[in-house]
Formats: structure tokens, sequence, C-alpha cells
């Protein structure tokens, strides 16, 4: 345990209990007692007025591989269908800017697709491409991207890797993260070099945004992360860079599983949230499922994607993949348009890192106008329509 | 068949509130429950055992409170709870608490495993696949639907970004689930009273034969280096009058910010 509790110190004022974010605290015969929870994060350290909380210094790994011997920044682009995923050109953003922080190259790793589409990885700021055009890759199947993945890591030792947190990033950097025995950050917003060691600091929100946790993986390598789509900035387009494209030999790979068939959503709303710049979403207030019929005419006007709450998915107005919040997904456009949603909390940790939130709510009591930047109090039936409406003349498709 | 489910504890969110002043969660007294995505993963399996023919054996990593989820579980119709308790898996990172998690399921021996997607709190939705990699074994994530199963493999439907995608696995094989599967049943009576009487199983580091160096703090790659509350939204405007004033107002903040 690396926070101890020194019982002869401690009074049981029960100060630190709130202050852990884990509730790895608990009372035991008058005093605190930190339990399996704790993550080390030290949060309770400076709450203690008796200073009764100490950190008890964690032993060194031994046997750790010249951790300083890995170099370059690499990132995995993604593709479904041939073309690669925009969450790329993202990575390739950041991917540069920790390059430069600490001086080495950038790559990319592509599997499956054109070799057009690593060109395009160039010029989005890649110095390197490694490419396979190996058949297996077309379809997403964990197994291989793995082994493939593994074994260019455990060949070109980078320090730093990442990918989008997308269902497939988040689905098989796991297996590689285990495999070369390593840590791995899931969804991070914000990604930093610690100026002094080095060290990548990995920035993701913890209990659905509520808290933010910086991670750091300081004694293996490579350091690896899945970065949420839409929150770096892309790279710079320039059609002039030089790069090398590696083929790389993917021999002996397998996958237990097999895709039989990939079915392309024809639901008549777009729906994939985690790329859309603007979400129209409804909940409870649209009354019955005929109201998303308006949502997702806004929605089109404004080229963005339908989203809803729970409660709108539970009544079976609309798909579950629509569905933003806790149990659903995390977005974060640049405008959100909440209509007829009150706001629970389990909805506001998906929505709540939106640029602008628009609430249209008939009580004017609804959390959601906690965190909307601008709140219209009113009938959803009566102020859609007039959005509707004035959008369409200001765009001139009505006089 | 032997299925086994993974289960986590976590704090019940509907039961937390928010502290307005530093924005973070207030989860004094807030009552542990059985992770959402976990309960979609338990009632899959359940499903799956009335079909095939089986034994669902639940497992969860956590300290000794964490056996209420398992009580929980069997209550719902699992037939065994495994509890994975000790002071050696303490601070585990997705990577210690995948390995621990390995461990036991290789004890113990299962043709189907079964996750969430991903806990509520952490997020992470790594340890499913995690665990698949340690046992070497396949894995599918997201699944939404559970199209056939036979003695020897199974057919399900992986819910992607732009769709879904149909796919086949040979057992042994690890799914994680979304909460589009299922509905999850309610406890009997009945189960609540075996529940009640129902012997949970207690295995430490030693009876799962774990490495020092793979489990716990020791074993985690990643460290948390600090925690902190994000910086609370600002520039709220609640907008007044008529609904049409209202929209135009709307419109001309939008246009001032060059947003439409």
């Amino acid at each position: 345990m690396p926070v101890i509790v020194n019982p002869e110190k401690c009074k049981g004022c029960e100060e630190c209990l709130s202050s852990c974010p884990f509730d790895a605290i608990v009372m035991k015969e008058g005093k605190a007692l930190i339990n399996e929870y704790c993550q080390a994060c030290m949060a309770c350290i400076s709450m203690c007025p008796e200073g009764a909380i100490i950190e008890v210094e964690k032993e060194a790994p031994t046997d750790l591989e010249d951790i300083h011997s890995y170099k370059g920044v690499w990132i995995f682009a993604e593709q479904r269908g041939g073309k690669v995923a925009p969450v790329a050109y993202e990575l390739l953003g950041v991917g540069r800017r920790l390059a430069d922080d600490i001086e080495t190259d950038l790559s990319a790793v592509l599997f499956g697709a054109h070799q057009t589409e690593a060109q395009e990885l160039i010029c989005w700021g890649a110095d390197k491409v490694y490419h396979s055009s190996d058949p297996i890759f077309e379809h997403f199947h964990d197994e291989p991207y793995a082994q493939m993945l593994t074994s260019l890591i455990m060949e070109h030792r980078p320090e730093i890797v990442l990918t989008g947190a997308t269902p497939i990033g988040r689905s098989f950097f796991p297996r590689v993260a285990a495999r070369v025995r390593t840590g791995l950050t899931a969804d991070c917003t914000s990604l930093v070099i610690d100026k002094e060691t080095k060290n990548l600091l990995q920035i993701r929100p913890a209990f659905g945004g509520n808290i933010m946790a910086t991670i750091l993986c300081p004694n293996y390598r490579p350091q690896m992360a899945t970065v949420r789509p839409r929150v770096m900035k892309r790279g710079r387009y320039d059609e002039t860079n030089k790069g090398d494209i590696i083929h790389i030999k993917s021999e002996g790979l397998q996958s237990r599983t097999k895709v039989l068939q990939t079915v392309k959503d024809t639901s008549e709303f777009m729906i994939n949230l985690q790329e859309a710049d603007i979400i129209v979403s409804g909940g409870r207030g649209l009354g019955d499922p005929k109201g998303f019929k308006l949502i997702a005419e806004l929605a089109e006007l404004l080229g963005g994607a339908v989203g809803s709450s729970r409660a709108a998915v539970d009544s079976g107005w609309i798909p579950y993949r629509h569905q933003v919040g806790q149990t659903g997904k995390t977005v974060c456009p640049k405008v959100y348009v909440a209509c007829g949603i009150s706001g629970a909390v389990q909805h506001l940790v998906g929505m709540q890192s939106s640029d602008i939130i628009i609430a249209i709510n008939k009580n004017p009591e609804a959390p959601i106008f906690n965190v909307a930047t601008y709140g219209l109090v009113g009938d959803l039936y009566e102020i859609v329509p007039l959005l509707i409406k004035k959008i369409k003349q200001a765009k001139g498709l009505l006089s | 068949m032997t299925i086994v489910v993974c289960v986590k504890q976590v704090p019940d969110t509907a039961e937390v509130k928010i502290n307005p002043e530093t924005g973070t969660l207030i989860r004094e007294g807030v009552p542990g429950i059985i992770n959402p995505f976990d309960m979609h993963a338990l009632e899959a399996g359940l499903q799956i055992k009335d079909r095939v023919k089986g034994t669902v054996i639940v497992l969860t990593m956590g300290p000794p409170q964490a056996e209420t989820a398992l009580r929980d579980a069997v209550s719902m119709g699992a037939d065994n709870g495994i509890l994975l308790s000790d002071k050696a898996f303490a601070g585990s990172d997705t990577w210690a608490t995948s390995f621990t998690l390995s461990k036991a399921i290789q004890k113990i021996g299962a043709d189907i495993i079964i996750c969430g997607k991903q806990a509520i709190d952490g997020d992470t939705a790594q340890v499913g696949p995690e665990t698949a990699e340690f046992l070497n074994i396949p894995h599918i994530s997201y699944v939404r639907k559970i199209e056939e199963i036979t003695g020897t493999s199974i057919r399900v439907q992986r819910l992607m970004d732009d769709g879904y995608d149909v796919i086949e696995s040979p057992f042994p094989v690890l799914l994680t689930v979304v909460k589009e599967l299922n509905e999850p049943r309610l406890p009997s009576l009945k189960g609540k009273m075996t529940a009640k009487k129902a012997e949970i199983k207690k295995w430490g580091r030693a009876d799962i034969t774990a490495d020092e160096d793979d489990i716990g703090l020791k074993g985690s790659p990643t460290q948390v280096k600090n925690i902190f509350t994000p910086e609370a939204r600002s520039g709220r405007k609640i907008l007044e009058g008529t609904p049409e004033e209202q929209v135009d107002a709307l419109l001309q903040e939008l246009r001032g910010i060059k947003c439409l």
C-alpha cells in the first residue's frame, strides 16, 4: 500500500473521506483506513489536519529494460472500408507536437487500405508510414491487428504509440499493451511531455468527466494511449511533404474470429455521433417518437447528427446507437442542442465537454440549464420549428 | 458449458450528487451496485445457460465488501460467486487487473467469459480485451446481439460506429457487451433466499499463483500522478422573452461567435 494512515496520529475526524475519488478510505474503529480501491493519487494526504496520511515509497521495479533505448512517436491510423478515419489526422497533429518536444520522428502505422491512403498520411505530417496491404486486414479482426502491431513494436521500439479511442482502437490496443507488458491509458483528452522527465503526461476524464486524472507510465515503454476523437487539432496538410512508406511483412497472422458480414447503418438519421460537429438530441420532453422527425429536420439543416437521451431510447422511440450519456456514447461536438432533455447526471457526463450547449426545455429548473451555454425556456414544439424557419431564412432557403 | 461473468462493484451514480462548489462527486454513503454494463453481461450469461445448459460463475475483484455484488448476481440466477480479494491486489491498473482476472479464469476453466463494455467509474473498456490476450483466446467487443450459439461456437453482432459486423468465434471466447443486448431480469424471491445462504469463495494471491511483480501496484505499468476537477463551464446565458425573441437572440449570439 503506497499511501497509509498512521493510526497513532489519526483522530478520526473523517476530513479525508470526501477527498478520495476512489472511495478507498473507510472508517474502522474510529480510525481512517485505506483499502484496496486506493490508486495512490495522493489526494487525501494534504486533507489530513493531523498529517496522519503518509506516502510509502514504492519499491522500484527491477530488471527493467533500458527505457531510453525506445525512440519515436507512432500513431496507428485505422481504416474502415479502405478509408482512413479522420481521427488519424488529429493523431498526426498531436503526434507531431510530441515528437518535436522530444526531438524524434513521427511514424504512422496503417493496416489494409490502398497505398494512396499511406501517402495521404505523409501529407498530414508523418515522416514514415509502416503499411501492410495484406487482405487479412480488410475487415477489422482484433487478433491479427494486435499480433502485427505487437511485432512491429517489439522490432522498432517506439517510445509513444497512440490511436483513436474508437471502437477499433479501444478493442485491440488493450491486447497489444497486455502482450508487450506496458501501460495503456484510455480515452485521453490531453497529452503533454513532462519537461523534466520527458515522460508522457496522459490526461483523461474519469467518472464521466467529473474528475480528470493525469496518468504516467514511467517505467515501461512504449507509453500507449487511446485518444478521444475530435479533441486534438489536425496536423497541417501539405502535399509536397516527403516521407517513406515501408511495406511490412505480415506472415503467419491468424484470426480465430471471422467477420461474416459488415452491415452499414441504414438509419434515416446520420448517427456517427463521435465524428459530428453538430448534434441535435431529443429526450423525454418530445412526448412521442414522432418528435424525432423534428429533431432530424433540424439536425439535417445544420449538417449534424441525431442524438438522444436514455429516456427516449428506453421508451423505444429511437435505437440505442443514438444514445448519449453514461451507458451510451460520450460526445464532444462544437454544438450540442438538447431538446426536451432534463439533464440527468448520466446524460450530462456524456455531452458536457461540447464547445457550445444549447438547451431547450419547458422547465426553467431543469439541470440541463446548469451546463448550457444558451438556454431557451419554452415548448420545444414551438421553439424548434421557429429555429428551423429562421435558419432556413438566413440560409436563403426561404424568403 | 462454463460461463464466467466478470463484474465490478461501482458507486451508484443515480445516487451521486455533484458538489456545486467543487464540481466533484459526493460519494459518501453512496451504495455500491453492479456496474450497469455488467448487468447486461450477467443477463447474457444466464440466457446462454438457459439455452445450452451450463453453469454461470460470477467473478469480481475488489475489497471484501464487493461480496454483496456477487450475492446480488446469485439472486438473479448465477450459480456461484468468486471474490478475488487480497491486499496484494491493491492499486491495480487495467494491466494488473486483467492479469489477475485471467489467472482466476484459468483456474476455473471457462468456455465463455462475458464482461460489460466498460465500468462507469473508470470508463477504460480495457480489462475485457486485455484479459482475453492473457488467456490467449479471441474476444469480441461491443456485442449487441447473440445470433446463434452451438456447443462449439457463437455468432454475434458487434456494434461499430457506422453499423455492425456479424462475427463468429469458436470457444473459448471473451465477449464484452453493450446494453442494447438485453434487459436484465429482476431477482426472484427464491433467488434472494439462495443468495443469502450462498457460499462465496474468496481467493487471494496464493490461490491463483500470481507472481507479486505482476499484480497490484507493483504489477501496474501506469500510475495516477494526480487528480483534479475540470474547469467549470462558463458563459451560461438564459435567453429571455417570447419563443420568437429567444430564437432571435440565440441566432444573434451564434452569429456573434461565427457559429452559423
